[in-house]
């Protein structure tokens, strides 16, 4: 079996958060939207904090410009050595430039966000604390539309 | 991800799930999800191809315009991960006076280098930098041929920072002396953990560990799971 099918399966029956209800944002068209990456990968610039190991709730706000980011998720899980020859596999943020300057999406988001992937079962603070924090900050900027990529 | 989902979605911003663990979004009642049966840590499938996640993203913008959720669509093309080694040739012995995982580091350290000035940044960092390979494998060294680990590092040993270092060292050096396309996921982290002394000295260290009882906490992150 594969490494990540033992994931995968792993994974599979996990407790995870219960939502009964799913919440249903709409967006204007997608050629006049604004998008944002929203990653679970820790992305970071070497300048910002680093993660800390498992349970870190916290995100930092990626601006668009900013590349060569330092992949702070902590896990020994998942292939890293594609983002190193290719953020874009994990942060398409050069995919999303060249969407906008055909005029497939309205604009790239002037930030992003990444959070770190390793989180309690709970994730109560991600839900009521630091996820509420970042879409604020989302909205703040104008972001309709979120892609949520995660490693 | 999934709860970012519904944080977002209840803050007005429509969102787009690229999933890796599809029962995990389906459970969730996540409201867009795309899934991806990709190797994990490759969200958009393919390094340096534009096209493959350029199809990607079209998939997952496609989602924005059903009707109502939630929405679950298996993305049709599947990626597999490659487990067999990297195919990179290691540096020959030097210095027989030292151990030869610390050799081999040593001897990779113009490629690992050259990587970091091709690309303007390195993931080695978080225990050690560069400079601190060595001498982090001369640790795990010491672990690996009976030292108790408390006797090596103290009170603390934040394994899971120095394993990612090493690995992150390697594999950097790796990726600039095999040149060409990026290999398939798993490539070179076979490569790290079947081929080099590094990653047989990170195992046997692991395995030492285990046998003196250090906290789960402490072995668990050094190799993947199922290594």
């Amino acid at each position: 079996m594969s490494s990540d099918q033992v994931m995968r399966d792993m994974m599979a029956n996990l407790p995870v958060p219960e939502f009964e209800s799913t919440p249903w944002a709409s967006s204007p068209p997608l050629s006049e939207a604004t998008v944002a990456i929203v990653t679970s990968a820790g992305l970071h610039r070497a300048d910002q904090e680093r993660f800390e190991g498992r349970g870190d709730t916290s995100y930092r706000m990626l601006d668009r410009g900013d590349r060569e980011l330092i992949l702070g998720h902590w896990s020994s899980n998942f292939d890293r050595a594609a983002y190193v020859s290719d953020h874009n596999v994990v942060y398409p943020i050069d995919r999303l430039e060249e969407l906008a300057a055909d005029g497939t999406i309205g604009a790239v988001a002037p930030r992003h966000v990444a959070f770190a992937g390793n989180q309690p079962d709970t994730v109560s603070e991600v839900r009521l604390d630091t996820g509420p924090a970042a879409a604020a900050e989302f909205r703040a900027d104008g972001v309709d539309v979120a892609i949520l990529t995660p490693v | 991800m999934c709860v970012l989902a519904h944080v977002l979605e209840d803050a007005g911003i429509a969102t787009v799930v690229l999933a890796s663990m599809r029962p995990v979004a389906k459970r969730m009642n996540v409201p867009r999800v795309l899934y991806c049966e990709f190797p994990l840590g490759r969200p958009l499938g393919m390094p340096d191809n534009a096209q493959f996640q350029h199809g990607v993203l079209a998939a997952a913008f496609d989602l924005l315009n059903a009707p109502s959720g939630p929405v679950l669509v298996d993305y049709p093309e599947v990626v597999e991960a490659v487990e067999t080694p990297l195919a990179c040739a290691l540096p020959p012995r030097y210095d027989p006076d030292i151990a030869p995982s610390i050799d081999e580091a040593q001897g990779l350290r113009a490629a690992y280098d050259r990587a970091v000035a091709r690309r303007g940044a390195t993931e080695v960092g978080r225990a050690v930098d560069a400079d601190g390979v060595a001498a982090a494998l001369g640790d795990l060294e010491r672990v690996a041929a009976g030292e108790h680990w408390k006797e090596v590092y103290g009170p603390r040993l934040d394994t899971i920072a120095i394993a990612h270092d090493i690995r992150a060292y390697y594999q950097e050096a790796a990726l600039e002396l095999a040149g060409g396309p990026p290999p398939g996921a798993r490539q070179a982290e076979a490569w790290f953990y079947e081929e080099t002394e590094a990653g047989k000295t990170l195992a046997a260290a692991r395995d030492a560990l285990t046998e003196q009882e250090a906290p789960s906490g402490i072995t668990f992150y050094m190799q993947p799971v199922g290594r």
